[in-house]
């Protein structure tokens, strides 16, 4: 199998009658995160979109492994993991089987073990059985990103706004889950507002304009 | 990739059934939605029992019709919401399969408990035992062809603003076929007749709807994602 590289080539994204970029190429090394960068709608949300093939762009291809992502989606998505804006979390479940069912969605076999873990990794033990119609914004978006680390078996991870609403200690634990996924040589691709700090990591920077 | 499917199609399933038990009180009340709209009619036409047991199939099967549109807009929009079905649409697994599980789960707690209920609804109406057993075969078969139907329009509406009303403009007018021949059910046999032909129509709808609307209910459903 050829390399994981990801890789947009001449990418028009229109919304509406609006033309959110065009020409857009870039290339995606193994072990490399990219990181989207831009002013609220430049298109950061809608690239990530059409990265992750939920939507079709306007012209150009996603290329992935060297072969166009939307031509052999399924194979493409079984190698995906992506965190939309939306948490993609039910409030009316508790934050196990959240993480539960969205682990099997991903096709992800992990024991109930290792789904108490990943919970208690990231701060939520005690928390894992109420609904977490009950916890908190950040706390929520903690249960969304916990899937991270179950995410080893996924070698590109597209991830929107994953910083937002965390704390300080739920951003480090982000910051090491994706330096885990770069020495396994995964690609990551994200946008964030905040300046995190990603230093010591191989990061590539891609600035929208408007 | 066979026996993934099969265990997502039952994860998706176990979760939306486990959702409504959560949200109980949703499902009650289309349940009680559904026992009142019919008990209302023998208050307000009279106890004649020969014009109520004319009336009785037409009654329940619009009750029936009724009370699956006002259940439909719940399909899909909570999953559109909250970012679960961009995550649905994402798996690796055919997105009508899983859509068809979330059918089929909406039917269990919607459609079925429906079907139970009928025959104890339909002594109101005076109806003869026969005809109640005629009633409720034709409204298994035949509600879950509702939920089929109705999923394509509930997909198609996500995101459109007034949807619950656009919804029934566009979906009562397919149910129509259901109608004819899930009440002409019951009928017939009140008056004798062979209802067997009747059924049968009604096991080909289920035949047809099962195995051609998931397919458009998940191109609808990438489309209101797009």
């Amino acid at each position: 199998m050829a390399n994981a590289v990801l890789e947009a080539v001449e990418l028009e994204c229109l919304r509406g009658e609006r033309r959110l970029f065009r020409g857009l190429s870039f290339v995606a090394e193994p072990a490399s995160l990219l990181w989207v960068v831009g002013a609220n709608g430049t298109g950061k949300t809608s690239l990530l979109r059409i990265l992750s093939t939920l939507l079709p762009p306007e012209s150009g291809e996603v290329r992935w492994r060297g072969e166009n992502a939307r031509a052999q989606r399924e194979a493409f998505r079984a190698e995906l993991l992506y965190l939309g804006h939306a948490a993609a979390v039910k409030d009316d479940l508790t934050a196990l089987e959240n993480l539960d069912f969205a682990l099997r969605q991903h096709g992800v076999d992990a024991s109930e073990r290792q789904v108490l873990d990943a919970l208690e990794e990231f701060g939520l033990a005690g928390l894992e059985g109420l609904p977490v119609r009950a916890l908190s914004q950040g706390q929520k978006r903690r249960v969304a990103l916990a899937r991270l680390a179950l995410g080893q078996s996924k070698p590109l991870w597209v991830l929107d706004e994953p910083f937002n609403a965390l704390d300080a200690v739920a951003v480090s634990l982000v910051r090491r889950r994706l330096a885990g996924q770069l020495e396994r040589g995964g690609v990551v691709v994200l946008t964030s507002h905040q300046d995190v700090d990603l230093a010591g990591l191989r990061v590539q920077r891609l600035a929208l304009d408007a | 990739m066979s026996g993934s499917l099969a265990s997502m199609f039952v994860a998706v399933l176990r979760r939306d059934l486990l959702l409504a038990l959560r949200r109980r009180s949703d499902v009650l009340t289309t349940f009680f939605f559904f026992i009142i709209v019919v008990s209302l009619f023998p208050l307000g036409v009279g106890p004649e029992p020969n014009t109520l047991r004319a009336i009785a199939p037409g009654v329940v099967w619009v009750a029936a019709l009724l009370t699956s549109m006002l259940a439909l807009s719940r399909l899909f929009a909570g999953d559109f919401a909250d970012g679960t079905l961009e995550q649905l649409a994402l798996a690796p697994q055919p997105l009508g399969i899983l859509v068809l599980a979330k059918t089929l789960a909406h039917w269990l707690v919607t459609g079925l408990p429906l079907v139970l209920i009928a025959p104890v609804l339909g002594l109101q109406f005076d109806l003869p035992g026969g005809a109640l057993w005629v009633m409720t075969t034709a409204l298994l078969l035949g509600t879950p062809v509702l939920s089929l139907v109705g999923a394509v329009g509930a997909a198609l509406t996500l995101g459109v603003r007034g949807a619950s009303a656009l919804l029934a403009i566009l979906v009562l007018p397919l149910y129509v076929p259901v109608l004819i021949f899930g009440a002409g059910a019951a009928s017939a046999s009140v008056s004798g007749m062979s209802v067997a032909g009747y059924l049968s129509l009604l096991g080909a709808f289920l035949l047809i709807a099962a195995a051609l609307s998931p397919w458009a209910t998940a191109a609808a459903v990438r489309i209101a994602l797009e």
